[in-house]
């Protein structure tokens, strides 16, 4: 657990430690928008065939390169070979080497495939990829993944797009208490509490897409979820208060008035 | 000649290069990832990638994902 004021992963720094992703938004102009007011530095993006009657086509135009790290990842894969296939063709296709690994093969809960992931990560990382790999909130794997040379591990709260909130709570408390690479909390986060819990909890970072994209208003949500994942960190790094069974007074319990029934 | 572009079946013209293929279509060949039969086609290599019958290509490019 790292209480710098930094996340940093694979040695590189960033302020901000709430990851966007930029799928199903209304438009390119309102993702943009929500990006910027969610002052993230890291966006996932997918790769999928062209279509042919739409050539123009081309959402990076939206994204400022300078500004954001663009993290491509590997949905749709299924298997550990589709999984590399696509992080090869993101890499040729200009994007630094980092890579978001997903291997989803059940379409119903899109719950990533552990065996598969753990082949990727080995392959892709003797490639020369940073990866980030998105696993069920399993800390025996999150540490084999981790002797493999991922640069984070990223368990799930709750199945992608659930909204649901972290449904995983006390196997991802063991992974933060364990882990030696950061731990981004990623799917299932459906509202800035959600986020705030992950960031009390010590996680490094969350990763936020359907939450934002749904909203009636992306931008709005963007802001609160940043202040959600602040929030959560600085009180992470001020150091929560134990939960206890009995009340504990927060007022003195002496020098009451003459005459007060004790 | 035919070539298959994302296992849609596509006249060519003989001995096209990718690079014009991928300008004939409309596409900026900057925004473009192409596999030809199932090997990746490095970017600075499109101009001298010369396709023929029966090649199969995939085209992508990224998208909004999570």
């Amino acid at each position: 657990m790292d209480k710098s004021p930094e996340l940093v992963i694979a040695g590189r720094h960033f302020r901000s430690r709430l990851l966007v992703g930029t799928g199903k938004f209304s438009s390119n102009e309102v993702m943009r928008d929500a990006i910027e007011a969610s002052g993230s530095e890291i966006v996932t993006i997918a790769l999928r065939r062209v279509d042919i009657n739409n050539p123009q086509d081309n959402m990076l135009r939206y994204i400022d390169r300078q500004k954001y790290l663009l993290l491509p990842n590997t949905s749709g894969a299924r298997d550990a070979e589709e999984a590399v296939r696509l992080a090869r063709l993101a890499r040729a296709a200009g994007c630094e080497p980092w890579i978001k690994l997903e291997v989803t093969p059940d379409p119903y809960y899109l719950l990533p495939d552990p065996i598969e992931t753990w082949k990727a990560a080995q392959i892709l990382v003797k490639d020369g990829f940073t990866v980030l790999p998105y696993i069920n909130a399993d800390p025996v794997l999150a540490k084999h993944l981790q002797e493999v040379g991922c640069a984070t591990v990223m368990p799930l709260g709750a199945p992608i797009g659930t909204n649901k909130g972290i449904k995983t709570r006390d196997n991802i408390a063991i992974i933060i208490e364990q882990a030696q690479v950061p731990v981004v909390v990623d799917a299932g986060l459906g509202a800035p509490s959600h986020a705030a819990e992950a960031m009390e909890m010590g996680a490094d970072a969350v990763l936020v897409n359907t939450a934002l994209a749904v909203a009636q208003s992306p931008v709005n949500m963007a802001i609160a979820f940043k202040k959600g994942v602040e929030a959560g960190r600085e009180a992470f790094v001020a150091g929560l208060g134990k939960q206890r069974v009995r009340a504990e007074a927060s007022s003195p319990l002496t020098g009451f008035l003459g005459g007060m029934k004790k | 000649m035919r070539i298959w572009i994302n296992e849609e079946p596509q006249e060519v013209k003989e001995g096209v290069t990718l690079q014009s293929l991928l300008n004939e279509l409309g596409f900026d060949a900057a925004t473009v990832v192409v596999e030809m039969d199932g090997a990746i086609v490095a970017r600075d290599a499109f101009a001298t990638t010369t396709l023929s019958e029966g090649n199969r290509l995939e085209l992508v490019r990224f998208v909004g994902g999570g």
